[in-house]
C-alpha cells in the first residue's frame, strides 16, 4: 500500500508541476531585462512600463471590459431568469432544456464562432462590439444557469414550504428565502461569465471587426508577430487577473452561509 | 429482535376484517374541534396514499397519527399544511374550510422533520420570520420572540446561526419559530426522529410540557410508537392509507381493534385457532396447533362458534411458572428458547407447541433466570387476552 | 417519507405557470443566437460556393463528398489521434492526482482541487504562449538538455505534433481531475481493502475493483478531455506546424482564407458529428451507472 502511495503521489507532483512550470516560467521571464535571449540579465519592470503606454493595448483592455461588463450583466439577467423559470416546469422539460443547455458549452467553440459569424454576415450587421456581446451572452447563459440551477437544486425544498409554512407568499418568500441562500452562486456565476468573457478568443476572433480588437486578439496577434518580452508581461498580467477574480468568487462564497 | 420474530412466527394476516373506524369525539363539551378531517382522499397517481381518513382533534390536544413509513400520514400533516390539497373530502380548522387556501393563509404552523431553518438567518430572525411576514410591529416582534424562545430555553442564543447549533437546540428554535405565531394548530412532522436517543427522550417530556403550559393543539406524526404513547392524548393509527383505530393511548395499546393495531403498538403473543362452545362465561377456544390443548377465554357472546380466531397477548400479561399453578385458568406449557437480559427486566422467548414463539418478561433480579430448554408454564387471566376474527 | 416524492411540485400550480414565463427571453435568446446559427450552417454545407466566396443556394453533397479526399482525410485522422493521445495522456497524468486528491485529508481536498482549478482559470492563450516560451528552439528546456549534456543538438520542439499534444494535454488536464476525483471520492476506501484482504494484487485491484467502480468518472473525464481536444484551434495554431494542422484549423482557414464557407460548413457539422457521438457515449454510461452509484 504504501509503495503504491509513494508512486501515486509521485505523479501527482509532477502533475502539478506541469501544471504550474509553465505559468512561473512565463510570470518569472515577465521581469528578465534581456530582449530576445531565454539567459538571465537582471530584474527589471520595463516591459510592464512598455504595456501602459501602448495605445493600442490599452484600447484592446478597455473593448475587453466593455464586452466582459455588459455580457456578464445580460447573461446574468437572462440566464438567473431562466433558472428560476425552469423551477416553473414539469420535470421532463427541465430534463430537456438541461441537456440542450450544455449544447452550447460542448459544442467547438470554433463552430460557435463561424456560425455566429455567418449570422451577422447574412443578416448584414456590421461586426463590432455589438455582435461580440451578443456572442459572448450566448455562450454565458448555460453557464449562470447551470451554476444557479446547481445551487438551487441543493435548497432544501422545505425551505421554501417553510416560508409558506408562516405567512410568505411567492415574492417574501424569493425576497426573503430563495434569493439570500442563491447570492453565493448568484455572484459565483457573474464572476464566472466575467472570466470567460475577458477570456474568451474564438467567438470574439471571428464576431470582431476591426475596431472591436480585445485583450486576446491582441495578444494572439502579438503572439502571430513574434515572441516579445511585452508579452510576457501582458501574459502575467492575465494571470493576475484571473487570479483575482477567483480569489474574489471564493472569498465570496465563503462569507455567505 | 425479539419483537419482530414473535410476530414473524404467526401464520401472517395480510387483510383486515375490521373496517376503519370513524372517529367520533365524545364531545360533552360545547367546543367546536379545532380540526375536523371529513373523509379526505388523496391519490399519488395510482396509487391511492390517503383512503377516507376522517378524525376530529379538540382544543389543546396533543394528537399523534402513528404508523410506519408510507402510511399516508405525512400526507394527511401537508394536507393540514396546505401543501398538498385533498382530491376528496373536506379539511376544516376552526370551522372554516380549508380547501384552496394556500399554506401562507392557513392558521396552523409546521415543525418541519428536517427543521427546515433558514440557514442565513439568526435563530432570533427565524423564529420573527413569520411575524414579519403578517408585518407586525417591530417592538411586538421582539417581545414574542423573546417570549418563544424562553419558552424552549434558548435565551442567550438569538444571534447565533441555525448551523452553530446542535440539533436539540435547532430543533427548539423550529418549534419557537412555530409557536410564536399563536397558530390554532401546531403540526409536528416526525419532531424528534433527527435526535439521538437520549436527547429524544429528554426532549418528549420538555415538548409535552411545553405543549400543555402554552395549551397548544398539536397533531404530531410519527413511526415511534412509544413516543406517541408517552406524548399524546389520543393517538390514531393510519396503515396503507386508512385510519385504523383512534383513541387514547390506554385504549389503543389494549384494545387494539386488529392485529396489525396490536403488533404495532407493542409486542403481540399470538396463537390461531378456532371458537368453541360456551362454557359458563367463558368460551373455548381450539388451537390450531393440535399439540396445544384448549384455553378457556372470556370474550364477547357473540360470536358462534367454529370461528377462525387470532388470540392476542401482551408480554406483561403473562406469566411464567416453573411449577404448574394449581387453578390458573389459562395455562400453556413452552419451552425457554433464549434468555434475553436487558437489567430492569429479563426478557424471554418461549417456544409454544410446534410454531409459535412467544416473549414473556419477568422484572429484574426477582427470579433466578430461566434457562434455554427449561420447561415452564405461561397462564395470564381469562379476561386479558384479545381474540381477532378473521 | 412520502415528502420525497410529491416534493415541492405541489405547492401551486398556478404558481408556477407563471413563473415558467421568467424562462422565455433566454429561450428566445438561444433559439435566435445559437439555433438558427446552427441551422444556418446546417443549410450552408448543402449549397455551393460562389465564384466570389458568396453562396450559391442551389442543393448539393458536394461539399460532403470533397471531404473524402485524402488532405482532408489525414487532417480528419491525425485529429482523432491527437485528441485520443491527449485523453490517455491526461488519464495516466489525472488518475493519480485525483487518486491522491480524494485520498487526502478531507480539509486538505478544496484546496488542492482549487490549485488543479486555478490553471484552468488563466487565458488559454496566455498558457499555451507559455509552452512557445518552454518549447522554442533556444527555448528553456532546449537549454536544460545542452547543458546537461543529455543532447548535443537542440531539438526541433515547437511547431510540431509533439508540442500540440502537450499544449492539448497542459490546457485540458483539469476537465480529466474532476470527474475523477468526484468518483474516487465516491469509492469506498473499505472496498479496496476488502480486495487486498482477499489476495488482490495491487494490478487486480486498480484494474478489477477501482476501474470498474470509477467508470463513470473515467467516461465523464475522458469525454470532457476528448471534446475540446478534437475542436481544437489555439493550440495547433500556435504550438503546431503546419503539418499539424487540425479540423478547428480547417474550419477556421475555410471561412476566412479560402472562402470557401459551403465547404467550411461541412467540415463543421463533421465535427459536430464526432464530438455528439462522443457526448452519446457519455450519456449513455451515466445512464448505466447512474443507479447504483447514487444508491450511496
Amino acid at each position: 500500500m504504501t509503495r503504491k502511495a509513494v508512486g501515486l503521489r509521485a505523479v501527482s507532483l509532477l502533475a502539478l508541476l506541469f501544471l504550474y512550470g509553465p505559468i512561473l516560467v512565463l510570470v518569472a521571464y515577465s521581469f528578465n531585462a534581456a530582449h530576445l535571449s531565454m539567459a538571465w540579465h537582471g530584474t527589471t519592470l520595463k516591459w510592464y512600463v512598455a504595456l501602459i503606454h501602448d495605445e493600442a493595448l490599452l484600447a484592446a483592455t478597455a473593448n475587453s471590459v466593455v464586452i466582459a461588463v455588459v455580457s456578464t450583466i445580460g447573461a446574468t439577467v437572462l440566464g438567473g431568469l431562466l433558472a428560476f423559470g425552469m423551477e416553473g416546469m414539469s420535470r421532463s422539460r427541465q430534463q430537456l432544456l438541461e441537456g440542450s443547455l450544455v449544447l452550447p458549452l460542448m459544442i467547438p467553440e470554433v463552430m460557435m464562432g463561424v456560425a455566429l459569424m455567418l449570422f451577422f454576415l447574412l443578416l448584414n450587421m456590421p461586426l463590432g462590439l455589438t455582435t461580440v456581446i451578443l456572442g459572448h451572452i450566448v455562450f454565458n447563459i448555460p453557464l449562470v444557469t447551470i451554476m444557479i440551477r446547481t445551487r438551487l437544486r441543493k435548497l432544501d425544498p422545505a425551505l421554501r414550504e417553510a416560508a409558506a409554512d408562516l405567512g410568505a407568499d411567492a415574492w417574501d418568500t424569493f425576497r426573503y428565502v430563495t434569493f439570500p441562500l442563491l447570492r453565493p452562486a448568484v455572484w459565483g456565476a457573474v464572476l464566472v461569465a466575467f472570466t470567460v468573457s475577458l477570456d474568451d478568443f474564438l467567438v470574439t476572433f471571428f464576431t470582431a471587426g476591426p475596431g472591436a480588437t480585445t485583450l486576446p486578439l491582441k495578444v494572439y496577434s502579438m503572439i502571430k508577430s513574434g515572441v516579445t518580452p511585452e508579452i510576457n508581461a501582458l501574459s502575467a498580467l492575465l494571470v493576475a487577473v484571473s487570479m483575482a477574480c477567483v480569489a474574489l468568487s471564493l472569498h465570496l462564497q465563503r462569507r455567505e452561509v | 429482535m425479539t419483537a419482530d420474530t414473535a410476530v414473524r412466527s404467526q401464520p401472517s394476516m395480510a387483510t383486515f376484517s375490521t373496517p376503519p373506524v370513524i372517529a367520533s369525539c365524545s364531545s360533552s363539551s360545547s367546543v367546536p374541534p379545532t380540526i375536523e378531517i371529513q373523509g379526505i382522499v388523496r391519490r399519488h397517481g395510482a396509487v391511492t396514499a390517503v383512503d377516507r381518513v376522517s378524525f376530529e382533534v379538540r382544543r389543546g390536544e396533543f394528537f399523534s397519527i402513528l404508523g410506519p413509513s408510507g402510511a399516508g400520514k405525512t400526507s394527511v400533516l401537508r394536507m393540514l399544511a396546505g401543501f398538498e390539497d385533498p382530491d376528496d373530502g373536506d379539511v376544516r380548522i376552526d370551522g372554516r374550510s380549508m380547501l384552496g387556501v394556500p399554506p401562507n393563509r392557513r392558521p396552523v404552523n409546521l415543525v418541519f422533520q428536517s427543521y427546515a431553518l433558514f440557514p442565513h438567518l439568526t435563530v432570533k430572525d427565524n423564529v420573527a420570520f413569520g411575524l414579519k411576514m403578517r408585518r407586525v410591529p417591530a417592538g411586538q416582534i421582539d417581545e414574542e420572540v423573546r417570549h418563544a424562545l424562553a419558552m424552549v430555553k434558548l435565551v442567550g442564543k438569538e444571534s447565533r446561526k441555525p448551523g452553530q447549533l446542535s440539533g436539540g437546540e435547532q430543533q427548539r428554535v423550529a418549534l419557537a419559530r412555530a409557536l410564536v405565531n399563536k397558530p390554532a394548530v401546531v403540526l409536528l412532522d416526525e419532531p424528534l426522529a433527527a435526535l439521538d436517543q437520549q436527547l429524544r427522550q429528554a426532549m418528549q417530556v420538555e415538548l409535552k410540557s411545553i405543549q400543555e403550559q402554552a395549551g397548544l393543539t398539536c397533531v404530531c406524526v410519527t413511526h415511534h410508537q412509544e413516543e406517541a404513547m408517552m406524548m399524546s392524548d389520543r393517538i390514531a393509527v393510519m396503515h396503507q392509507g386508512r385510519m385504523w383505530q383512534v383513541g387514547t393511548p390506554r385504549e389503543v395499546y389494549a384494545r387494539p381493534c386488529n392485529l396489525f393495531v396490536s403488533r404495532f403498538l407493542g409486542v403481540s403473543n399470538e396463537l390461531p385457532g378456532r371458537l368453541g362452545d360456551r362454557v359458563g362465561e367463558d368460551r373455548l377456544f381450539h388451537p390450531t396447533d393440535s399439540d396445544l390443548p384448549p384455553l378457556l377465554l372470556r370474550t364477547e357472546p357473540t360470536e358462534p362458534p367454529g370461528r377462525l380466531a387470532t388470540l392476542s397477548l401482551r408480554p406483561e400479561q403473562l406469566r411464567i411458572s416453573r411449577d404448574r399453578p394449581a387453578d390458573a385458568c389459562p395455562l400453556l406449557s413452552g419451552r425457554i428458547d433464549k434468555t434475553l437480559f436487558a437489567g430492569s427486566e429479563t426478557k424471554y422467548l418461549i417456544r409454544i407447541g410446534r410454531e409459535s414463539l412467544w416473549e414473556a418478561r419477568t422484572s429484574g433480579s426477582e427470579t433466578p433466570a430461566l434457562t434455554p430448554g427449561e420447561h415452564i408454564f405461561l397462564h395470564w387471566a381469562s379476561s386479558d387476552g384479545r381474540l381477532f376474527f378473521e | 417519507m412520502q415528502t420525497r416524492t410529491t416534493g415541492s411540485g405541489t405547492v401551486s400550480p398556478r404558481e408556477s405557470c407563471r413563473s415558467s414565463w421568467l424562462a422565455v427571453p433566454a429561450l428566445v435568446w438561444m433559439a435566435l443566437f445559437f439555433l438558427v446559427p446552427l441551422g444556418l450552417v446546417f443549410a450552408i454545407s448543402f449549397a455551393s460556393r460562389g465564384t466570389y466566396g458568396g453562396i450559391v443556394w442551389e442543393f448539393t453533397t458536394a461539399n460532403y463528398l470533397d471531404l473524402l479526399h485524402p488532405l482532408y482525410g489525414k487532417i480528419l485522422g491525425h485529429s482523432l489521434w491527437y485528441a485520443t493521445l491527449t485523453t490517455a495522456c491526461c488519464f495516466v497524468l489525472g488518475f493519480p492526482l485525483a487518486y491522491v486528491i480524494a485520498r487526502s485529508p478531507a480539509r486538505w481536498q478544496p484546496a488542492l482541487l482549487l490549485l488543479v482549478m486555478l490553471p484552468f482559470w488563466t487565458n488559454f492563450l496566455v498558457r499555451t504562449y507559455a509552452w512557445m516560451i518552454l518549447l522554442r528552439h533556444d527555448g528553456l528546456i532546449n537549454n536544460a538538455l545542452v547543458s546537461l549534456g543529455l543532447v548535443t543538438d537542440r531539438l526541433e520542439l515547437l511547431y510540431t505534433p509533439t508540442a500540440v499534444v502537450i499544449g492539448l494535454v497542459y490546457g485540458y488536464l483539469p476537465f480529466m481531475v474532476l470527474p475523477l476525483y468526484v468518483a474516487v471520492e465516491r469509492l469506498d476506501p473499505a472496498l479496496v481493502e476488502a480486495a487486498w484482504d482477499l489476495y488482490a494484487s495491487r494490478w487486480a485491484v486498480f484494474s478489477r475493483v477501482v476501474v470498474p467502480l470509477t467508470m463513470p468518472g473515467i467516461v465523464g473525464g475522458c469525454v470532457l478531455v476528448f471534446i475540446p481536444s478534437i475542436g481544437s484551434f489555439i493550440t495547433p495554431d500556435l504550438l503546431g506546424g503546419a503539418r499539424s494542422m487540425m479540423i478547428g484549423n480547417l474550419i477556421q482557414h475555410e471561412y476566412l482564407v479560402a472562402r470557401d464557407w459551403p465547404l467550411g460548413s461541412a467540415v463543421s457539422f463533421v465535427l459536430m458529428a464526432v464530438v455528439m457521438a462522443a457526448v452519446a457515449l457519455h450519456y449513455r454510461q451515466a445512464d448505466r451507472s447512474a443507479g447504483p452509484v447514487d444508491e450511496r
